[in-house]
C-alpha cells in the first residue's frame, strides 16, 4: 500500500460498466516526508474518502477489485482507508501537518 | 488507473487470435493538469473512445477482464472517457 493525498476527482459518463456508481478520485502518491511519489493516479474509492484527505493506495488489481466490490473487473487501484495519523520513530505526522 | 490521450492508431494482422478484432490505441500519459508524462504505450479500448480523446487507463491483467470470456492477452486497456477533472483549489 502506498500512503496518497486526495487532489481531485475524475468525472466520466461513458466508461466500463463496472465503473458505474463508484466514485473515481485523483490521488497523489506521497513519501514518508510528505513529497511527491511519482505523477498522481486514479483510483476508485472504497472507503467514503474526499478530496483534501490523506489515504491508503493499493495499486494491485485483486485487492483493488475485491475492496471496491467489483471482482473481475478492470480497476487496478482503489482507496482502501483515510490516514488519521503517521508516527516514525522521531516523528508524528498528521494531515493537517502535510506540507 | 492512469490519465492519458488518445494520439494514433496501430494496425496488425499476424497476431494472436484473441486479439483479433481489438483496437489497438496508441496512448500519451497524461499529469492532472494535462502535461505528458512518460511514453507512449500501445493499448486495447474496452469502451470506444476517439482520436484525440482523454481517457483513462488500467494496467495489469485486470486490462484483460473486460473482454471475458475471451482472454485477450492485454497489458493495458482503455476503459473510461474522462468528462472532467475537478481538483482541489492549492493544486
Amino acid at each position: 500500500m502506498l500512503i496518497a493525498h486526495v487532489i481531485g476527482e475524475l468525472i466520466s459518463t461513458h466508461k466500463h460498466e463496472s465503473h458505474v456508481g463508484r466514485k473515481a478520485l485523483i490521488v497523489q502518491p506521497l513519501d514518508l516526508d510528505g513529497s511527491k511519489r511519482g505523477d498522481a493516479v486514479i483510483a476508485f474509492d472504497a472507503v467514503d474518502a474526499g478530496v483534501g484527505d490523506q489515504v491508503l493506495l493499493v495499486t494491485e488489481g485483486f485487492s483493488a477489485m475485491t475492496s471496491v466490490g467489483r471482482p473481475q473487473s478492470p480497476i487496478d487501484m482503489a482507496v482502501v482507508g483515510v490516514i488519521d495519523r503517521i508516527e516514525l520513530d522521531s516523528l508524528v505526522r498528521t494531515p493537517a501537518a502535510r506540507k | 488507473m492512469f490519465l492519458g490521450r488518445v494520439v494514433g492508431t496501430v494496425v496488425s494482422t499476424m497476431k494472436d487470435a484473441a486479439l483479433k478484432g481489438q483496437r489497438m490505441l496508441i496512448v500519451q500519459p497524461l499529469k492532472p493538469d494535462l502535461t505528458e508524462t512518460g511514453k507512449r504505450s500501445v493499448l486495447l479500448d474496452a469502451v470506444g473512445v476517439g482520436p484525440g480523446e482523454l481517457i483513462y487507463w488500467c494496467r495489469g491483467k485486470e486490462s484483460s477482464f473486460p473482454f471475458l470470456p475471451d482472454e485477450v492477452p492485454a497489458d493495458g486497456t482503455i476503459v473510461g472517457v474522462v468528462d472532467a477533472l475537478h481538483m482541489e483549489q492549492s493544486s
